[in-house]
């Protein structure tokens, strides 16, 4: 029996939620292992919404001149698969990760705020929930004094300024209606959701690592998500401070990028890529810590030049912030600008190399275990080679002049955040698989899921680098026949259906052997790391009590030995030891106290989309309503204790 | 030296380029021909990167490939040695990318410079862009035209450009790269042609619906062409007396009458000074494309055109006025009069 301590449920506005089943406890929980898990299924729903997106626009360019979409209905397609992709589908499912694992990782029984977190979670949601109801809510028409031969329908009405919004395009004077403030308000939304998580993290990884964890014994994929919450933490408040100016210019009259109120259109994309090319690190920085621990595992070698990784991420991730300008070099900068932003691209390319030659200094020599998450992890690395070395050309200023804008840049950054963040997260998802779930994932399902996806991603973006240098303009709604371009954009198509049938083989082994997967021990892979060390699935406490650790890669070197040759060998003790290790994560011999749900968080951040819509269609009564929210939400917080007093006779066995 | 070397690799460029083209060919917008100087610096710092590239591909994805099929598990594997790392190694391939980025960063810089650079004896031609189409003004002829930038051969052009409403993207792919045309800013351009030729434009940056469909072309001219086709759009258009009962001459009546006119120029006929918001008709039927070079400049076009502009350009300004068969007719046969 469990001695999970019942708290003193005492009311404050509610009485404290007591489910620990049923959907009421997933609304009300502060376990970091739900939040993950729930982050996890909203991002891949959203994954797969954006993914029907980029359906939708590769038969559009299938043919030339097509007229499958309307121009409206292209351009909102292509704005909502980047806005979606970005901030609701990669961005979230890192956060998945990283909220199941971190704690995981560092020994500690949750995050620092685990109430925080639910907030960042709900907020999150909300703030999905208000982006894609333009759909219903939002109009978009022609610029002002232009004319349209049809109506824009409701796949039209979505924002249609690109998920760069680049000014004044974006702005209301070319863009009117209320779709770029459905954009604008919604990002401001994700934006607060991402702070707040970036900073729980931080204090997280900071204070809550267990005994011996020092920072230099923390796993690759915990340093990853450190660098990561400091990118977000310096990146997003620029980005929110250039979108409130957005929607003050579209709502209020200002003209802070409007030429004929004296604003500066390239103001907006200096605000938007200093927060933009962070993000691109924000984005592929957990794929990084993911393949940085999968790699050994499979490898049965230790990471080559942990210190090395550990310091090339943070490297990438300061350097990141001095590079915004090339997305910019056609753009109204000078010549000094141009060459200083091209050499600063360049020196990015430094520790990117290091991290790569270093991962392929970890399998070199190894006993490689070729199983569907090493497939995706080395997959990553191919794929996220061809990503940089075509980033390096841009980095050449006069060549990107013509590169830029093309669909060569659509290949190079797919290669990257597909190629590379999407492959590195889908090795993580079978990864840690069995930690998650307690069962094991379909091992032969998920070879056809690799190799499917490896062929239709290679053949929907390796020929847009040739479409690219061929003169396809990005964004373009149709392109002429004179041009000679059908034929590769037919084979891009059929790639993109390919990743789709790809992503189906995947649905379904994760359906199956959620439901019907041989049970998982609670060490399948001969791991390193400590979230090896408890059952699987892991028990609401995590640790029955709070590890010690001694070294990097503690848990191997509690299993192994080095001969003389230093090759590992196994220590007698392992197998008692291992059994010991489940027995005890099962059954805890002290009292656990565990932060008790709430309701607060959900409705707390149930006040920012009124708030948003307020603002859209200037109305007292909704803010009224959503200030309302925010009250409740944080005087009840405010009142209510983390965890209820425990009076020791409520005790039970 | 080592650029030199690179280059002798340009029979491999030619085999790549042929086995690519295979599907593709005549390419108007191909980046990768170049057809004049600035381009062709631009080329030639592409392959020198693109062959380095290469190389690292080459070395990385092998090393990755070897690495797993050596390295695969198989039943009397033994357990590796654990190595932890290696400074020599580490150090090595941190410095040995550095030089390589240096080798490349010397030329780069000097291209952005020399491209920057405003040449000697150019042609200067103001670039401003609409939604969705390019205007060219010459200033030193008092030349005001749209859609077909004319160039002399063999001549450097230096366009200064910016934008009557949002951001656009100049870019003629085979002279040279891009640059953003911004309002209330000038950014500046260099062209040059090799000879005669016609040339693709399209705008790059997205500047809404009907971005794809601003376009295009660029044509360059020898010296006496060129002066040729100055001194003949330095003419005013004729106008046709009112008792003249051809159809150009109805044509006429039509475009002073239905509306046209408010913003449309043609010098000679309606030619109040002051720019208006769409093209300069007066040398029409002299370019070859129309409606932002989406279209070609044929009867049967422009008959769809005058129906109902938005049909064919979601967004456009020029409003559908609800113009007759025979007013389309008369107003086309009044077009091609405008030479």
């Amino acid at each position: 029996m469990t001695k999970i301590i019942e708290p003193n449920k005492q009311s404050n506005i509610f009485k404290r939620p007591s489910s620990e089943t049923g959907i009421w406890s997933w609304i009300t929980t502060v376990d970091h292992k739900r939040i993950g898990i729930m982050y996890g299924y909203a991002a891949f729903f959203f994954l797969l919404i954006g993914g029907l997106e980029a359906l939708v626009l590769r038969i559009q360019l299938s043919q030339p001149d097509n007229n499958f979409l309307t121009a409206a209905e292209y351009n909102a397609m292509f704005t909502m698969h980047g806005t979606t992709m970005i901030f609701l589908a990669i961005m979230p499912i890192s956060a998945a990760f990283f909220n199941y694992l971190l704690p995981l990782q560092i020994g500690a029984r949750d995050v620092a705020f685990p109430r925080l977190n639910a907030l960042s979670f709900w907020i999150f949601i909300f703030g999905g929930a208000f982006l894609y109801s333009t759909f219903i809510f939002g109009t978009a028409g022609a610029p002002d004094g232009g004319y349209l031969a049809e109506e824009v329908g409701w796949l039209g009405s979505a924002p249609n300024g690109g998920w760069f919004g680049y000014q004044p395009n974006a702005g209301l004077k070319y863009s009117p209606g209320t779709a770029m403030d459905y954009w604008a308000i919604g990002l401001q939304i994700l934006g607060i959701a991402s702070l707040i998580s970036a900073f729980n993290f931080i204090t997280t990884i900071i204070n809550m690592r267990t005994k011996g964890m020092r920072f230099m014994r923390m796993p690759v994929f915990t340093w990853m998500t450190f660098a990561v919450s400091f990118l977000l933490a310096f990146s997003l408040p620029i980005i929110a401070i250039a979108l409130f100016y957005v929607t003050f210019d579209r709502k209020f009259g200002t003209t802070f990028f409007l030429t004929e109120g004296g604003g500066d259109p390239v103001l907006w994309q200096h605000l938007f890529w200093l927060f933009g090319h962070p993000e691109v690190y924000i984005l592929i920085l957990p794929a990084f810590g993911i393949v940085s621990e999968v790699l050994p595992t499979f490898a049965r070698k230790p990471l080559f030049g942990y210190a090395a990784i550990v310091f090339a991420g943070f490297g990438i991730a300061f350097i990141g912030f001095g590079v915004w300008a090339h997305h910019m070099f056609a753009s109204a900068i000078s010549p000094v600008a141009q060459a200083g932003f091209g050499l600063s691209t360049m020196v990015i390319a430094v520790p990117t190399g290091v991290k790569i030659f270093n991962w392929l200094g970890t399998i070199w020599g190894g006993k490689i275990k070729l199983n569907t998450p090493m497939l995706f992890s080395l997959g990553f690395i191919g794929m996220f080679v061809i990503g940089g070395l075509s980033g390096v050309t841009h980095s050449v200023v006069p060549a990107d002049t013509q590169q830029t804008d093309t669909y060569y840049i659509v290949a190079h950054f797919h290669y990257v955040l597909f190629g590379g963040a999407l492959f590195g997260i889908f090795s993580g998802l079978y990864y840690w698989f069995p930690k998650v779930w307690g069962k094991m994932y379909n091992e032969t399902l998920g070879k056809i899921h690799f190799w499917l996806m490896l062929i239709g991603f290679n053949l929907t973006f390796g020929p847009m680098h040739w479409l690219g240098l061929q003169g396809q303009v990005r964004r373009t709604w149709v392109y002429a026949e004179e041009t000679n371009l059908q034929f590769w954009n037919i084979i891009v198509t059929i790639g993109a259906f390919i990743i789709a049938v790809s992503i189906i083989v995947f649905m379904i082994n994760w359906i199956f052997s959620k439901r019907n997967g041989e049970k998982a021990p609670f060490d399948p892979w001969d791991a390193r790391t400590i979230e090896w060390t408890i059952p699987s699935p892991t028990p609401v406490w995590n640790f029955s009590k709070a590890p010690e650790v001694k070294s990097l890669d503690d848990f191997w070197h509690s299993k192994y030995d080095e001969d003389e040759d230093g090759r590992a060998v196994r220590k007698e003790s392992t197998d008692q030891m291992l059994v010991e290790l489940e027995e005890e994560g099962l059954n805890p011999s002290e009292n656990i106290v565990l932060p008790n749900p709430s309701y607060f968080p959900i409705l707390l951040a149930a006040g920012l989309p009124f708030l948003g819509y307020a603002v859209i269609y200037k109305s007292i009564p909704l803010a009224l309503i959503g200030t309302l929210f925010l009250l409740i939400g944080g005087f009840g917080w405010g009142t209510e204790p983390l965890e209820e007093e425990v009076e020791e006779n409520l005790e039970h066995e | 030296m080592l650029v030199k070397k690179i280059f002798k690799l340009k029979n491999l460029k030619y085999m790549l380029l042929v086995f690519l083209s295979a599907c593709i060919e005549n390419a108007p917008l191909d980046s990768l021909s170049p057809e004049g100087p600035y381009a062709r610096s631009i080329d030639e710092l592409f392959w020198i990167t693109f062959w380095i590239a290469v190389v690292i591909f080459v070395i990385v994805q092998g090393a990755l490939l070897l690495s797993v099929f050596v390295y695969k598990e198989k039943p009397d594997s033994p357990e590796p040695k654990q190595i932890h790392g290696n400074t020599k190694l580490e150090i090595l391939w941190t410095v040995i990318p550095v030089l390589i980025l240096a080798a490349i960063a010397v030329p780069t810089v000097r291209t952005i410079f020399d491209l920057a650079r405003e040449p000697e004896n150019a042609l200067k031609i103001e670039v401003i862009g609409h939604q969705w189409w390019f205007e060219y003004k010459y200033p030193d002829y008092g030349i005001t035209t749209a859609n077909v930038l004319v160039i002399p051969a063999d001549r450097p052009v230096r366009l200064e450009m910016w934008s009557n409403d949002v951001l656009h993207n100049y870019w003629v792919p085979k002279l040279n790269g891009k640059r953003y045309l911004v309002p209330g800013q000038t950014t500046y351009l260099n062209l040059h042609a090799d000879s005669p030729n016609e040339f693709w434009a399209q705008c790059g940056e997205y500047c809404g619906l009907s971005h794809s469909k601003m376009r295009g072309r660029v044509l360059s001219m020898s010296q006496s062409d060129f002066d040729a086709w100055v001194k003949n759009q330095q003419k005013d258009a004729v106008a046709f007396s009112t008792d003249d009962l051809s159809l150009a001459a109805e044509g006429q009546q039509v475009y002073l009458n239905a509306g046209c006119t408010q913003c449309h120029v043609i010098n000679g006929v309606w030619d109040i000074q002051g720019d208006r918001i769409a093209p300069n008709l007066t040398h029409f039927a002299n370019r070859n494309v129309f409606a932002g070079a989406a279209l070609k400049n044929n009867p049967e076009n422009l008959t769809k055109w005058l129906a109902n502009p938005a049909e064919l350009k979601p967004g456009t300004f020029m409003p559908n006025l609800e113009l007759t068969e025979s007013e389309i007719n008369a107003l086309i046969a009044y077009l091609e009069t405008l030479k």
